[in-house]
């Protein structure tokens, strides 16, 4: 072997490790540095309660009931939605392009960046029926689409045409068909949209400043969704870099870090656990 | 019977409108961009407003020349590019081609997480220890600046290129490297001059994807790059097209010419984003044809 090649070999053999212990190195200190100052910082009285301009104390309560709100308000509009369409496309829908069309749609919709759905949010809902939760939920459902259209339709696919055919073949009706074979076996993908839904709603910010505003009032469900109001990721950006209260800050991003964890491990346990219930 | 049929066709009308919905959204989006987008324009006038050199949208006289927060995107997204992409591509390859089951697992969990954390998260670190260092290593007197957005940037949309480009590198054909092997050439050098060129399309893919999440990164560079509307200098304190609109958008006051040219800029990185995911597009077509 000739010296250039050895040097060439050597070089791209070196950058290959050089770049994925980089990667994982990056990674690690990004986990370890957050959950450092964050931890220290998250005591019971900062979860438990509000921000009390009276007693200079700061509480992260009602941002994580908003959380929780717009969490849970997404996922009711977005599910039947995303499953909906998922369904038109894999079993009804025989015109190819009009399948093209609305898959190049749901791949332009999860292109566009975040901070332009919050505009649009603003203009099409704020605007209309006030800044609040609903309004931000309203914004984030357009933005889930894709994703619970992409994992419902993906677990479709594998649904054995056979089981359909069978179905049909007793004489069931097209929605029977659906109803009892279909939608059972998309439960998986069903699962995963929504856990990784739920990612991106925790992780937005962008989207929510302009539609969902950033007040910390304790509410409600039902108030808390017709009034303004600050996720933890908006509370975040707020308490940083607004308010210089770092440590607020960063408990907050030790608890979304915490969070983020979670969230990939349920997508890689369900995976597993609906890729072993089919092989048997 | 009849009544059954009726049944099923509505049943069928439902699905067709949930189906066509994400086709509404996106022309519901696209047209109240236009339509809030184009009376500043019209007012300022094109040239005047995309290349203006100064953007003062607060002073006596206002000026609205956005000039500087696209070069500024410009210029982000291309360092971004420039710093992510090798360091992606090098790992995709050792993940898709070295890497063992265990580490290749474990890697690939680290990276999912990378691309789970949210970007004010991002953000806050960047804030709180990369401005500061640049501001050490550097000598200047404000580390928030273009080079921390980049940073920034690099390490988001590092796990798009490495998981994008690994899903190209896996779907090379086996036989490939077999013949490359079998030939003497060196795994790393059947890596490289084999498996790469036959993934080049979905390699594309990657970077372009890149490209399009880092034109539109908001709040992280929102915390690390300044603000200020300067012209791209990788030491001074910028604004993006993104962080342009974030920035003002709170207290501008509805209806003014200062808003309605918010929206412009909107419309003008919608249009940046749409020719991207054309571009993108094109690259996953010609890799599916193949």
């Amino acid at each position: 072997m000739n010296k250039k090649r050895k040097i060439y070999i050597g070089f791209m053999r070196g950058a290959m490790y050089v770049c994925t212990v980089l990667t994982a190195a990056l990674v690690l200190f990004l986990f370890g540095y957050v959950l450092m100052n964050g931890i220290p910082n998250i005591t019971w009285e900062l979860l438990s309660t509000k921000p009390s301009y009276l007693t200079e104390r700061i509480g992260i309560l009602p941002d994580i009931l908003n959380t929780v709100y717009i969490v849970l308000a997404t996922l009711i509009i977005v599910l039947p939605l995303g499953v909906g369409a998922a369904i038109y496309l894999t079993e009804y829908a025989k015109n190819k392009k009009l399948v093209a069309m609305i898959e190049y749609a749901a791949e332009t919709l999860s292109g566009i960046p975040s901070i332009i759905y919050g505009l649009v949010g603003m203009l099409l809902f704020s605007n209309n029926f006030g800044t609040s939760l609903l309004a931000g939920a309203l914004t984030l459902v357009i933005m889930n689409l894709p994703t619970v259209m992409r994992t419902t339709q993906e677990s479709l696919k594998t649904v054995p045409q056979s089981y359909r055919e069978g179905a049909f073949g007793l004489g069931a009706g097209k929605w029977r068909v659906i109803r009892t074979v279909v939608l059972p076996g998309c439960v998986d993908g069903v699962i995963t949209g929504c856990i990784l839904s739920v990612g991106r709603i925790l992780g937005e910010s962008a989207a929510l400043l302009f539609t969902a505003g950033f007040a910390h009032a304790l509410n409600g469900i039902f108030t808390g969704l017709t009034s303004p109001g600050a996720t933890l990721t908006v509370a975040l950006y707020v308490y940083a870099k607004e308010e210089g209260e770092f440590g607020v800050a960063f408990a907050i991003a030790a608890i979304l870090m915490i969070l983020t964890l979670l969230i990939n491990l349920s997508v890689t346990l369900v995976g597993k656990y609906f890729a072993k219930r089919r092989n048997k | 019977m009849k009544k059954n049929r009726l049944f099923e066709n509505i049943v069928h009308g439902i699905f067709l409108i949930l189906g066509l919905i994400t086709v509404g959204c996106v022309l519901l989006i696209t047209v109240y961009l236009i339509i809030s987008g184009l009376p500043a324009i019209k007012e300022i006038g094109l040239f005047n407003f995309l290349f203006g050199k100064e953007w003062a949208s607060t002073a006596a006289e206002p000026k609205y020349g956005i000039l500087p927060f696209i070069l500024t995107s410009v210029y982000g997204t291309a360092g971004a590019i420039l710093i992510g992409v090798p360091i992606g591509f090098f790992a995709a390859v050792f993940l898709s081609k070295v890497a063992n089951k265990t580490v290749r697992g474990i890697i690939e969990a680290a990276v999912n997480l990378l691309a789970g954390i949210p970007s004010v998260v991002y953000g806050l670190v960047g804030m709180l220890v990369l401005v500061p260092a640049i501001r050490e290593i550097f000598h200047v007197p404000d580390g928030a600046s273009l080079l921390a957005a980049i940073i920034v940037l690099a390490i988001m949309i590092l796990p798009n290129i490495i998981k994008v480009s690994v899903t190209a590198l896996d779907a090379v054909p086996k036989e490939y490297e077999d013949a490359s092997l079998a030939l003497g050439a060196t795994p790393t050098e059947t890596f490289f001059k084999v498996s790469v060129p036959a993934a080049k399309s979905g390699i594309a893919a990657a970077v372009v994807l890149g490209v399009g999440r880092a034109i539109g990164e908001a709040m992280a560079i929102m915390m690390v790059a300044g603000n200020v509307a300067n012209m791209p200098s990788l030491f001074e304190s910028v604004r993006f097209l993104t962080t342009a609109v974030a920035s003002e958008m709170a207290y501008s006051s509805p209806g003014s010419l200062q808003r309605n040219a918010l929206f412009s800029i909107a419309l003008v990185l919608f249009l940046f984003i749409m020719l991207i995911n054309a571009t993108l597009n094109f690259f996953l077509k010609r890799d599916k044809e193949k």
